[in-house]
This record gives C-alpha cells, sequence and structure tokens, in this order.
C-alpha cells in the first residue's frame, strides 16, 4: 500500500493475467471463411453498421494469423476435414464460435447423407450463437460472451497440487 | 416447331434407336436407346431445322428398377425445347457422353456419376465433383444407406425431443 502511493501518476498497476486478457481480447483476429449463408451476415457484422473492430476484431486472411474461427455457414463432411486442417494451422490460442443453426446441430440439413450435424462433433466450441442466420446484433453478441470468457483465463496461476488438501 | 415435330425428326432418321414417344403430356419426351445417344444429340444439334444450341439441364432419375438419363434440350435460334431420355439397368449403368456435343454436359454428368453412379464414356475428367472422392456408394440412390461415421466423424446426432422427453420421466 505505502509502495501504491509513492508511484508517479503515469504508472498504472494491474495483474499480469489481467493485462495479457485485456490484450488478448482487444485484439481477436477472425478467419475470414464463411460456409454458406451465414457468411453474408458475417461480412455484414464486419462492415459499418455493426463494426465488430470496434472491439478489436478483424478478418484476417490467413489461419496463421487468426485467434478465433466463425463457423458460417452449414458444415459439410467433406468441408469438415478441411475445416480441422485449418483450425490445426490457427496458433494457441484459439477460439471457435459456431454461427447459425447449422454450425450448432446440422440445422434444417442435419438428416442430410453429406452434412456434418455440429461443428462440435470436430472442434471444441466456445460459443455457440443460435438463429438462422444470427442477425449481426447477435454474432456480435457471441463476440463479447468470447471475450468475456477470454477475461477469465487465468495463464500464470499454478494449478493447486493434488495433495495440497492432503497437506491442510 | 413443337415438340411432337421434333421427335417425329428424329424418329424419321432413327427410326429403330427411338423406343417410345410420349406426347399426352405437358412436358413430352422421347425415350431412345442409349447405345445412339451421342449420334442423336450430334444430329439434334446440328440439323438446321432443329438447331439445339443449348443443353439446358441435364439430371439423373433413379426409379427404383431402372435409372434414367434426362436431357433438356433448348434451341435459341428457333425458340423450340425437346426432352429426350435414357433408360438404363441399376447395375453398373453406362453410356456415351454428350461433352463432345455440349460442353456444359460436363460438370452435370460428372455429378450424374457422382450422385448415381452412372458412368459416362468419352468423358474427359469423370470422377466425383460434389462428394469427397472416398465417399462410399451414390447418395441419390433409392436403397443408399448412410454410413455411420465418415473419418471418425459420427453422422448421427441424437434428437433433443426425445433427450428432453427421457428427462422428464
Amino acid at each position: 500500500m505505502p509502495l501504491l502511493n509513492t508511484l508517479p501518476d503515469y504508472v498504472l498497476t494491474t495483474r499480469t493475467d489481467e493485462m495479457i486478457n485485456w490484450m488478448r481480447k482487444s485484439s481477436i483476429w477472425y478467419m475470414l471463411f464463411g460456409l454458406a449463408c451465414c457468411a453474408i451476415e458475417l461480412m455484414h457484422t464486419g462492415g459499418p453498421r455493426a463494426d465488430i473492430e470496434r472491439f478489436g476484431a478483424t478478418p484476417r486472411a490467413s489461419a496463421r494469423q487468426s485467434d478465433l474461427m466463425i463457423i458460417a455457414g452449414t458444415l459439410t463432411l467433406k468441408m469438415a476435414l478441411r475445416t480441422r486442417l485449418l483450425y490445426d494451422q490457427m496458433p494457441d490460442p484459439k477460439y471457435v464460435i459456431s454461427m447459425g443453426s447449422c454450425a450448432n446441430c446440422g440445422g434444417l440439413f442435419q438428416l442430410a447423407y453429406s452434412v456434418c450435424d455440429g461443428v462440435d462433433k470436430i472442434l471444441p466450441v466456445d460459443v455457440y450463437v443460435p438463429g438462422c442466420p444470427p442477425r449481426p446484433e447477435a454474432l456480435t453478441e457471441g463476440l463479447l460472451k468470447l471475450q468475456e470468457k477470454i477475461m477469465a483465463e487465468r495463464w500464470l496461476a499454478r494449478a493447486p497440487r493434488a495433495d495440497s488438501t492432503a497437506q491442510a | 416447331m413443337e415438340a411432337a415435330e421434333i421427335y417425329a425428326l428424329v424418329r424419321a432418321r432413327f427410326p429403330d434407336q427411338v423406343v417410345e414417344i410420349v406426347e399426352k403430356r405437358a412436358d413430352p419426351y422421347a425415350v431412345v436407346d442409349p447405345h445412339a445417344i451421342a449420334a442423336i444429340c450430334g444430329f439434334l444439334r446440328d440439323d438446321a431445322a432443329l438447331a439445339m444450341d443449348c443443353l439446358n439441364n441435364q439430371s439423373g432419375v433413379d426409379y427404383k428398377d431402372r435409372i434414367e438419363v434426362v436431357y433438356h434440350l433448348f434451341s435459341y435460334s428457333h425458340r423450340h425445347g425437346a426432352v429426350i431420355k435414357v433408360r438404363l439397368p441399376r447395375d453398373q449403368p453406362a453410356l456415351a457422353s454428350v461433352e463432345p456435343v455440349w460442353n456444359s454436359a460436363n460438370w452435370m454428368e460428372r455429378e450424374i456419376y457422382d450422385l448415381l453412379g452412372v458412368t459416362f464414356h468419352g468423358h474427359s475428367d469423370m470422377r466425383r465433383i460434389l462428394m469427397p472422392e472416398d465417399w462410399p456408394g451414390w447418395p441419390l440412390r433409392k436403397d443408399f444407406v448412410e454410413p455411420l461415421e465418415y473419418h471418425g466423424i459420427s453422422t448421427v446426432r441424437e434428437s433433443p425431443i426425445i433427450r428432453l422427453d427421457e428427462k422428464k420421466k
């Protein structure tokens, strides 16, 4: 406490975890990747009216520069293998938003022979956005939910030792 | 030219190869011998009175006892059209490609091959167009059974309604 009061005004203090998370959540670069009609809403979300660049989310052309993959549209089995490959190319930490009914559970096409009913069968999903297709506002909220999730992450905290309770 | 006149012209040129002409329909068609399909289509395109310069659509149908390939033709210069059908056995159906006659047949024949398993001889690139290369079977056939998984991805999803009903019990 006395130390804090001796610091000059231009010095801010925070916790390392919070700073890392704040930087990460403020620059979620999403992969420019659309599969079906949801991609139109995804483009709209990046456009001037919804403008998720306000939150630091900007489209990247390459999986290797992306933090976030938005599965926008019907995932076919043929595309599922390629989507998994793209996901594997993304650097950690990486996040996935499943956008729309088709990506969530196969939606209208889940009984079709060619459709992978649910992107969660091949990738870990962080946020599900319902809708067919979701409006740009809904996807924006999905992004904000993801930001909340990122802020809750703890990178430096050590995992509690297995025998810690036994000692106490 | 009316459809009936077109089919009469085709029958006059290929008397043995035209199997059947069905006219009492909104969309009259002629059924022809699959062995002569390339010659008949060449005639339909090159004859000055017919001049079918556009293959509107080419599709396949599974009728359980046979497979039909349907050609929808149109002539831009004469503003008339025709429908030609070919009947094939369900066991290894194959016929000559019309890609040399109309280039637009390329992708449509690949799609028929992909979904119904009809092989087109003389096609420049006979492989699947929509489904993955290693897909088993022909999805649009009536007896197609969907595999339970594809590369480890399960193709079955539990119904949330059934799950909710079980929860209530």
